[in-house]
């Protein structure tokens, strides 16, 4: 880990100021901000990140819960993963949510993992964590992804280009993409509201780029829109092993139904994506039609009609549609 | 818990003990390295008092820190990149908690921050300055053993007892958490703490008997 300077700013306002020195928010940051460090302090210990500059965030008050006015559901960017998981509005009005949040990672570190920070977990492709590979154009741009040539088991099916295939890791967002949440940040220049579904970027031809933060720009809250009356939801996850491993597949659904019929559908995927993935197509699929496994199928056909799989990866196709089948068949035969 | 651990927080200073030597030689070969380059400070900067044991050996670009560890302040002078883990270890001496992948993967270094479990190798210590940290010795001690740890003893929950600290924490922390009351509740409890032994069932066992849940399957 190379040396920096670690900074403990008093207020939003002054650590945004102090970061946006910063030539980038993205890969190759000089200036970042720490707050659970499972993800930053794990790549500074493998040199994938060396920012001279690290903010310790943690002592800033953004670390609450509270349903609005308007109904909608305010996150501190610091609540922790397992402080919202278990959060009353959430278990109640976003259960899909709570299940996304306790299917990552350990309860350790679920202790430490914030909402802004999750929403910025970096991809687990292993040519990216290794600086023994020097092709990786996440990493170094222009050097050229090993991944495509290489092992890609993991790896990403939509979304992908020929430069990068890396998948996003969070369950977390991928629940907050189907939930539609917005994403409050105050930057330099002031503050602004980012729906999620702008927040992340494809890799196209710069994967260094994963989202539209800027420099100084921070992460101060998480909004999740009313809950919608009688939505049913789930959130499905498939992996190598029970528990604690990252997704091969998984799906946040969210259906509303009247008199049998889909009224409103949300699809968002998890473990094949560039970045956490919303399918409208899936959710096309699905709307105005009966809740039948036979539209199901359909929306799963749909969500995945582009994907393009790799060398080793041609089975997360098939892999994810089950996923997408069994967790609209789990929303919709709940009581 | 065994005699080892316990001769090693206690070993008196005046024997060079294998651990006391490497800690030397580290301080002597970390300050030829270091010396002109000066480093990182931080508003951590130490107040005025004089920071105990390490002051003749101040190296640039280290900082000082108190740590509250169970129950007692230590004021320590730690590099910033120093995890919470390593500054436990090499800079409290308290090496009941243990590194095993040092990326937050295994758990053998799991440590209670303001009471919940977390991973000490992915924080850095200068971020817990004012906060309640409790390590495996600050739970109980050779004849005052925490249940959890007479437990462990009592069902065999280890063999070689590498992974054994870390287990305990997160068992103890888990305890408190909102979990369900059958063993499967458990095994995904403690999912984040790895054992190459493979000394589950009885970890599950005596965390069971803790619970007040012993042979509940499922």
């Amino acid at each position: 880990m190379i040396e920096f300077q670690l900074i403990t700013p008093e207020s939003a306002a002054q650590a945004a100021q102090l970061a946006s020195a910063s030539h980038t928010a993205q890969q190759g940051a000089e200036i970042r901000f720490v707050a659970g460090g499972t993800t930053l302090i794990d790549l500074m210990k493998l040199d994938v990140e060396t920012p001279a500059k690290v903010i310790d965030i943690n002592r800033l008050d953004l670390a609450k819960v509270e349903k609005q006015p308007d109904g909608t559901l305010r996150i501190g960017a610091l609540v922790r993963n397992s402080d919202l998981a278990h959060e009353p509005n959430v278990l109640r009005d976003y259960p899909v949510l709570s299940q996304a949040l306790l299917s990552g990672a350990s309860a350790q570190l679920r202790n430490m993992a914030t909402t802004g920070g999750n929403l910025l977990q970096r991809t687990r492709c292993m040519y990216f964590r290794d600086l023994a590979y020097s092709e990786c154009n996440k990493r170094n741009p222009g050097s050229g992804c090993a991944a495509i040539e290489g092992l890609n088991r993991t790896h990403a099916i939509l979304g992908t280009s020929e430069h990068c295939i890396a998948t996003h890791p969070s369950d977390m967002a991928v629940a907050m993409m189907a939930l539609e949440a917005v994403v409050h940040v105050v930057g330099a220049s002031g503050e602004r509201d980012i729906p999620i579904g702008e927040f992340y970027l494809l890799p196209g031809a710069t994967p260094q780029n994963e989202n539209v933060l800027k420099p100084g720009d921070l992460i101060t809250y998480v909004t999740l829109p009313a809950a919608a009356a009688n939505s049913k939801s789930h959130y499905l996850k498939l992996r190598d092993r029970a528990s604690y491993e990252f997704a091969l597949a998984s799906a946040a659904v969210i259906v509303m139904t009247e008199g049998g019929r889909i009224t409103r559908a949300r699809v968002a995927l998890g473990g094949v994506g560039t970045r956490p993935w919303r399918s409208h197509e899936a959710e096309r699929a699905l709307e105005g039609k009966a809740a039948s496994e036979q539209h199901f199928h359909a929306a799963a056909d749909a969500a995945l009609r582009d994907a393009k799989p790799q060398s080793g990866n041609k089975y997360k196709i098939e892999l994810s549609k089950r996923c997408i089948v069994r967790a609209l068949t789990t929303a919709t035969t709940q009581a | 818990m065994s005699k080892s651990n316990d001769d090693d927080v206690k070993r008196p200073k005046e024997k060079l003990s294998r651990r006391a030597f490497l800690s030397t030689a580290g301080t002597v070969g970390a300050a030829v390295t270091l010396s002109g380059s000066l480093a990182a400070s931080t508003v951590a900067e130490p107040p005025a008092e004089r920071i105990a044991d390490d002051e003749k050996v101040a190296i640039p670009g280290t900082i000082a820190v108190a740590l509250r560890v169970n129950g007692e302040t230590r004021k320590v002078r730690i590099d910033p990149r120093s995890t919470l883990l390593d500054t436990l270890r090499e800079s409290c001496n308290l090496t009941g908690t243990k590194k095993g992948c040092d990326h937050g993967q295994c758990g053998a270094c799991t440590v209670h921050i303001n009471g919940r479990r977390v991973n000490s190798c992915l924080t850095f210590a200068a971020m817990h300055q004012g906060d309640e940290i409790t390590t495996i010795e600050g739970i109980g001690q050779p004849g005052n053993l925490h249940a959890m740890q007479a437990a462990f003893v009592e069902h065999d929950g280890f063999q070689c007892g590498y992974c054994t600290s870390g287990q305990i924490m997160s068992a103890v922390a888990m305890t408190k958490e909102p979990w369900g009351p059958e063993d499967k509740d458990v095994k995904e409890a403690m999912a984040g703490n790895i054992c190459r032994c493979g000394a589950y069932p009885n970890i599950v066992s005596a965390i069971q008997q803790v619970r007040g849940n012993s042979r509940r399957n499922g």
